[in-house]
């Protein structure tokens, strides 16, 4: 009898400490979030006092930096440009890997193995040994500082990404589904439409909501590309035309980096576990 | 000429047609852009003239550009020996909670590494800031000096690998905690037969079991984090005086806002030789954990 409450407390004891260390780390991921909304309701007088707690809106809450966000600033500017790019960048980068992916995991061709292994390579290049050389390239097709210069570069992040998740899970699926199809006369692409997009939806998913964050985060490119507000989009527009100099512009700065982050957390909210499933089979699967 | 034969099957063809847009993709912007960076390396500041391997030679021997590389080289491996540390504990944090709590943990951890990391970034810029701002507000309270966090050398490296840290975590979490809802449950029960404790089932069953993913997710991460670009330039634009640039952002220093595009491009090719190296250990682990 003692011995099995001994061993309750102890498992109680153990629960407990798990408890305090996830919780820290929960404070310490959450914490920066926390305080640029904070931020974002307190006046400009309360930022600037030296007085009372950071972390606490002790002034009276405003709305005046979203409102001024909106009047003063480009920022919905910004965002219907981020908006435009991520969503166009994001049906080519997946119509290009859903053909790839399929043509590489079920049409077998000479050297389709090996080219699956370049794939993964290539998606271990990443943006900041590209951007030079591509920054270079759209000048010479004259295409600086146009947004639309965008759905040319973010396709070389995501692309093989999504290509190589999704040959996973295209993979998985069992023969029998596409030869019975085939005996009743169907194409590849209509196999590929009424077989494979439907059984590999999750995967589908998940893809989708790569290439759509990647777009959306996406900053070494247009701070390279892009340099007039019209044009620009929300990462570099944010962080370039929001910090201005002597006057305290904090509550302003926070409440358009919070708004900018929105979507992508919407949609990592609504399908967390499509986004993770995926994140493990991209290191994993193949 | 059987593979001539078998490529003109209408299914290797209809293969190969799927892949052709896949193909001019990587073909022409990543392969292509790749050798002309090598090319660009090797002109002179206004392009006009053949310098050989001129460039490369100049950062060898430039203090900043070694600087950079030292930096680099720190920010990279502590960052990344952190990430794997905490992302362990958390892991097998959340993986000794009950079922239903692991969800919520786990997507509250996430939420880190889904915002844009830009403009996170400046939510930790905020943070640093030295009067008015909350780190040392709290440093304060507690009796301890406040630090002049993005001014000095020390607390500015210190600052773009926490974020980093801050940032990273979550991914690590997530590859050990996939990793270790894997590992079968008879091998603790084994363990738990022999008289094997925590610490024993954690050295001799959970450890082995985690060494590939482990490895396969460090590598990863040091690509990412060698690469990354976002966190110094908006927290310190690599000062103060170059003492916290990275290979990306140095060379966005000098090639776009400097307008020496092939010593910019040179600097950005220095990243090939660690890049090839984590990427063919990564791919010989993924090749492994396949058979």
């Amino acid at each position: 009898m003692n011995w099995v409450r001994s061993r309750r407390t102890r498992h109680r004891l153990s629960l407990a400490s798990i408890y305090v260390i996830i919780g820290l780390f929960a404070i310490f991921f959450l914490f920066p979030i926390c305080y640029m909304a904070v931020t974002s309701f307190k006046t400009n007088q309360e930022i600037e006092s030296l007085k009372g707690v950071p972390f606490l809106i002790q002034r009276g809450a405003t709305l005046d930096h979203y409102r001024e966000l909106f009047q003063k600033t480009d920022f919905l500017v910004y965002f219907k440009n981020t908006t435009q790019v991520a969503v166009l960048a994001t049906i080519i980068s997946m119509l290009i890997s859903i053909l790839a992916a399929y043509g590489l995991s079920r049409l077998a061709f000479v050297g389709s193995g090996a080219i699956a292994t370049g794939i993964f390579l290539t998606y271990l290049v990443p943006e900041s040994l590209l951007f030079i050389p591509l920054f270079k390239i759209v000048g010479s097709l004259g295409l600086l500082n146009k947004k639309w210069a965008l759905l040319l570069v973010f396709p070389t992040a995501i692309v093989p990404f999504c290509t190589w998740i999704l040959i996973g899970y295209f993979a998985a699926i069992p023969r029998q589904l596409e030869e019975a199809a085939l005996v009743d006369g169907a194409t590849y692409l209509q196999m590929l439409i009424r077989v494979f997009l439907p059984v590999a939806l999750p995967g589908l998913v998940a893809a989708t909501l790569f290439a759509f964050t990647l777009s959306w985060a996406s900053f070494l490119y247009p701070m390279a590309l892009i340099y007039t507000s019209e044009q620009q989009v929300l990462t570099a527009g944010v962080v370039s035309t929001l910090i201005r100099g002597d006057v305290y512009h904090w509550g302003g700065l926070m409440a358009g980096a919070l708004l900018a982050c929105l979507p992508p957390v919407i949609f990592y909210v609504f399908l967390m576990d499509y986004y993770i499933s995926g994140l493990t089979a991209g290191a994993t699967k193949g | 000429m059987t593979a001539v034969r078998t490529s003109l099957r209408p299914k290797s063809l209809t293969g190969i047609l799927m892949c052709l847009p896949l193909f001019i993709l990587i073909i022409g912007l990543i392969i292509y852009p790749f050798f002309y960076s090598i090319h660009l390396s090797m002109l002179n500041k206004r392009e006009t003239a053949f310098v050989g391997l001129e460039n490369l030679r100049f950062l060898l021997d430039y203090e900043t550009f070694r600087l950079v590389v030292r930096n680099s080289v720190t920010f990279t491996f502590t960052a990344v020996f952190l990430k794997a540390v905490f992302g362990f504990i958390l892991a097998l944090a959340i993986n000794a909670l009950p079922t239903p709590g692991q969800r919520v943990w786990r997507g509250i951890s996430l939420i880190a590494w889904v915002m844009p990391l830009s403009l996170s970034t400046l939510g930790w810029w905020w943070i640093f800031e030295p009067t008015h701002s909350a780190l040392n507000w709290l440093l304060v309270q507690m009796g301890i000096s406040p630090k002049p966090w993005l001014s000095d050398p020390f607390w500015a490296r210190f600052a773009t690998i926490l974020v980093n840290v801050w940032f990273g975590t979550p991914f690590f979490m997530i590859m050990f905690l996939a990793a270790l809802k894997s590992i079968p449950s008879m091998f603790y029960e084994a363990a738990a037969i022999d008289g094997a404790n925590a610490i024993q089932r954690l050295r001799y069953v959970t450890l082995p079991m985690l060494k590939n993913i482990i490895a396969i997710t460090m590598l990863f991460s040091t690509i990412t984090t060698f690469a990354n670009f976002d966190i110094v330039r908006v927290l310190t634009r690599g000062g103060p005086r170059d003492t916290t640039h990275l290979f990306g952002t140095y060379s966005f220093q000098l090639g776009i806002q400097g307008g020496d595009v092939p010593l910019g491009a040179a600097v950005s090719l220095f990243m090939f030789p660690i890049l090839a190296v984590s990427a063919f250990f990564i791919l010989r682990g993924v090749r492994r954990s396949i058979q």
